[in-house]
């Protein structure tokens, strides 16, 4: 069986973008799965499950950042991860402590 | 950004004394307040307001690495320092290891964007394994200073 790479594009949404408790999340999420799931950023990818690597992208408010995920349970990957993003991290309704 | 754009040199830590998450935060924001970059009345609050934020997660990163920080409206730039323990300190981090690295951060709550380009620039050096080799090996400020130096003269990307 072969996994085709799924691939899609997030924007940040939250005021105070990518910040650490952001990929906190990001990398609790990512690494409920198998796929290898990497997030980039003008052409830079970066493994979604290092933390010290997503905030190397320093992705503010209204970055769109690509993200492409291969393995066995890729769709599954790509979709909680575009949920993550959609729902702004949970810090689009009450301002939160950076 | 680069190092010299937010951390204080004057304020660097190079062999803490802390013992604990809460020794080394207080540890650091003092050593900020020694060298004048916030003000004596706000100490507390301050200290406060970075475990408060702990509270929500850990910053220990992994790597030996963490980055205690918070928004307050005392400053009005991003301030920061570093702070080396030699043997480590229990930080709750992510991935369980002691932490032996600190990067301080305290931002005027209107400016994300500083703060995320300062974790961009201090997650990027931190990748290079030599340059958390050679901070962990470092025992004096100045050897802080020259370090953190070297890497802002060497850095081709900048935010």
């Amino acid at each position: 069986m072969t996994n085709a790479p799924l691939s899609t594009t997030v924007t940040v949404l939250n005021p105070q973008g990518l910040h650490a408790r952001p990929a906190d999340l990001i990398v609790r999420q990512a690494s409920q799965y198998e796929s290898k799931i990497e997030i980039g950023k003008l052409g830079e990818w970066v493994d979604a499950k290092s933390i010290l690597s997503l905030l190397t992208l320093g992705a503010a408010q209204g970055t769109e950042l690509g993200l492409q995920v291969q393995g066995p349970d890729a769709e599954e990957a790509i979709q909680a991860l575009k949920d993550l993003f959609e729902q702004g991290f949970n810090e689009l309704s009450e301002p939160v402590d950076a | 950004m680069k190092f010299s754009d937010f951390i204080n040199t004057k304020a660097i830590c190079a062999e803490l004394k802390a013992q604990t998450k809460e020794e080394v935060i207080e540890e650091l924001v003092q050593s900020l307040l020694d060298s004048g970059q916030i003000q004596a009345d706000q100490r507390e609050d301050i200290v406060a307001s970075i475990m408060k934020r702990e509270e929500l997660g850990s910053t220990g990163i992994g790597r030996g690495v963490a980055v205690p920080h918070t928004k307050h409206p005392s400053v009005e730039q991003l301030v920061g320092t570093v702070g080396v323990s030699v043997n480590g300190v229990d930080f709750d981090s992510l991935d369980g290891e002691r932490v032996q690295l600190f990067f301080l951060l305290i931002s005027p709550p209107e400016r994300p964007g500083d703060h995320l380009r300062a974790l961009e620039n201090i997650s990027r050096q931190l990748r290079d394994e030599t340059f958390c080799r050679f901070l962990k090996q470092s025992r004096s400020p100045s050897d802080i200073e020259q370090l953190l130096q070297e890497y802002d003269d060497n850095q081709f990307v900048s935010g």
